[in-house]
């Protein structure tokens, strides 16, 4: 698949922003050690909020078609991409309501604010993994591990955030980060087995060899352009490692040596792994219809 | 009603000329333009509803080359129309036509995502999805003569290798195509039911061809002298002769 950038930058710092916003929730409901001031959680779920929104409009930027994004919410009940929008959007006024319970202590309710607002970035987290993970004519995304991956990159991330803001919890983060890494491997290992429909059965020729004999054009299409995307292979493993490295093996050296003093160089490599991860999750995968374009397996 | 198409892969030719006149006739239809895009340039590329595909199956010699034409199968269980957010993509519960409304398309390539098929391509230029329509501006035309209801892809198939017609109805000509023919679903195992159908190729025997003797090492050397080669050379006359 064509990594775009666009697509990219959403997951990554949407991802990011629903992982602070959810540890807030949960710090206002569970008290986690967090050293918060007053307002210093206020400008937390400000900076969440400002995430999400980056992450929101970057994925607006991939449409051909931008005039007809209202209605996207329109097809809740059979579309992830719709779910994913609807909660997105749900979000800002409860999170905006908790926000203002937060800045007058004395207004009750601040509880059950936090309680929606972490269902709702849940549940949006969810469904930004359900977009990929629904589509069966890609293996690769067509797994459980897939909305568990982003829900657990999105923790891992909003957790450093915290961490290089000073407030957080470091226990937590390298919790965080060995959770990420570990899901992180089982989808690569996941991912490597053989599985999926071939050339074979795309055409129907079950009891023979099929080879592409001629494509039928002479130069890309939306087709090639889109799901023909292919990187060496050597290349690809040399970026698996460095996402992992940067992503968290950095992170989590940093974090246990250093302690929170060494929270920012943490973050930023915890965000440059989760983006060279997010560009491998898309160059990676394999959507079937190559296998028309003369790809034996996925 | 179950509308859709039936295509011979034994008599399929590969030439083309379904796609050209799919788009020759949808460019100016319901969802046209189909746009082209460096048309007259060094990469030419566009929109087409229909694209032909070459392949060779088994070895030799038994092998076949296979012309497949591929467009929307307008699939029973479509995931494109589910996954589609603003609901431009739609099934017509009438007819089973799976259609896109180029005013609500967003342009998000997500239903193309789901598409295992490469049916569905973005047009740039109008930056919405566009799909075939197995013709659905010619196929209700009642100004048409009725022989010529039908996707101009089936009309103009010089090989006869494509039909159109009703699968609900046992009797229509791609009911009886498919049940004589033993007609199958392409990558049936994503589960989409695709309606379109295609004929397998028959299987004739191999043809004989030319087999070179089979000579040993000894032998090639016994009949590489000379005597020996006039000998086989007299013999041979004599064959003619008699």
């Amino acid at each position: 698949m064509h990594p775009a950038i666009s697509v990219i930058c959403f997951t990554l710092f949407s991802g990011a922003g629903y992982g602070l916003i959810s540890f807030l929730c949960l710090d206002d409901l569970f008290d986690l050690n967090f050293t918060l001031s007053g307002s210093g959680r206020l400008w937390l779920v400000a900076v969440a909020l400002v995430l999400i929104t980056v992450g929101l409009l970057a994925s607006t930027l991939h449409l051909a078609n931008p005039r007809n994004a209202w209605r996207a919410f329109f097809r809740f009940r059979t579309s992830w991409l719709s779910r994913e929008g609807v909660f997105a959007v749900l979000l800002y006024p409860v999170a905006l309501v908790w926000l203002l319970t937060l800045w007058n202590s004395e207004a009750g309710g601040s509880k059950i604010l936090a309680a929606l607002t972490f269902c709702l970035a849940i549940a949006t987290l969810f469904s930004t993994g359900m977009i990929y993970a629904c589509l069966k004519t890609i293996r690769q995304w067509n797994t459980a591990l897939t909305p568990t991956n982003y829900i657990l990159l999105g923790f891992m991330l909003g957790s450093l955030i915290l961490v290089a803001s000073g407030a957080g919890n470091v226990t937590i983060a390298v919790g965080m980060v060995g959770a990420a890494a570990l899901g992180k491997l089982i989808y690569y290992y996941w991912i490597g087995q053989p599985a999926g429909p071939t050339i074979n059965s795309a055409l129907g020729f079950t009891r023979a060899t099929v080879r592409l004999l001629d494509v039928g054009h002479g130069e890309g299409n939306f087709l090639t352009d889109e799901f023909g995307y292919e990187v060496a292979k050597t290349r690809l493993i040399w970026l698996r490692v460095i996402s992992i490295v940067f992503g968290f093996l950095v992170p989590a050296a940093l974090l246990l040596f250093f302690g929170s003093a060494a929270g920012i160089p943490a973050m930023l490599s915890g965000f440059a792994g989760v983006f060279i991860e997010r560009w491998l999750f898309f160059a990676e995968a394999r959507h079937v219809v190559n296998l028309y374009h003369g790809s034996q397996s996925t | 009603m179950k509308l859709g198409l039936v295509i011979d892969l034994d008599t399929c030719v590969g030439c083309h000329a379904c796609a050209v006149a799919c788009k020759q006739w949808n460019t100016s239809g319901t969802s046209g333009p189909l746009s082209d895009y460096d048309p007259y340039g060094s990469k030419p590329s566009g929109v087409w509803f229909n694209r032909i595909r070459h392949y060779e199956v088994d070895d030799y010699p038994n092998n076949k080359t296979i012309n497949a034409p591929m467009s929307c199968m307008h699939c029973e269980d479509a995931a494109c129309v589910t996954v589609c957010p603003t609901g431009a993509s739609y099934k017509r519960p009438e007819d089973g036509i799976v259609l896109i409304d180029q005013d609500k398309c967003m342009g998000c390539n997500y239903c193309s995502w789901a598409c295992p098929y490469g049916a569905r391509e973005l047009d740039q230029e109008s930056g919405t999805m566009k799909k075939c329509t197995l013709c659905v501006d010619r196929i209700y035309d009642e100004n048409l003569p009725e022989s010529e209801r039908q996707p101009v892809c089936v009309l103009t198939c010089p090989s006869h290798a494509r039909f159109f017609g009703d699968f609900d109805d046992p009797d229509s000509e791609v009911s009886k195509q498919v049940r004589q023919r033993s007609g199958y679903s392409m990558m049936p195992e994503q589960g989409y039911n695709p309606t379109n159908k295609y004929l397998p190729p028959r299987q004739p025997p191999a043809v004989e061809t030319h087999k070179p003797r089979q000579v040993s090492r000894e032998e090639h050397a016994a009949e590489d002298k000379p005597m020996a080669q006039i000998q086989r050379w007299i013999a041979q006359q004599l064959k003619r002769q008699a």
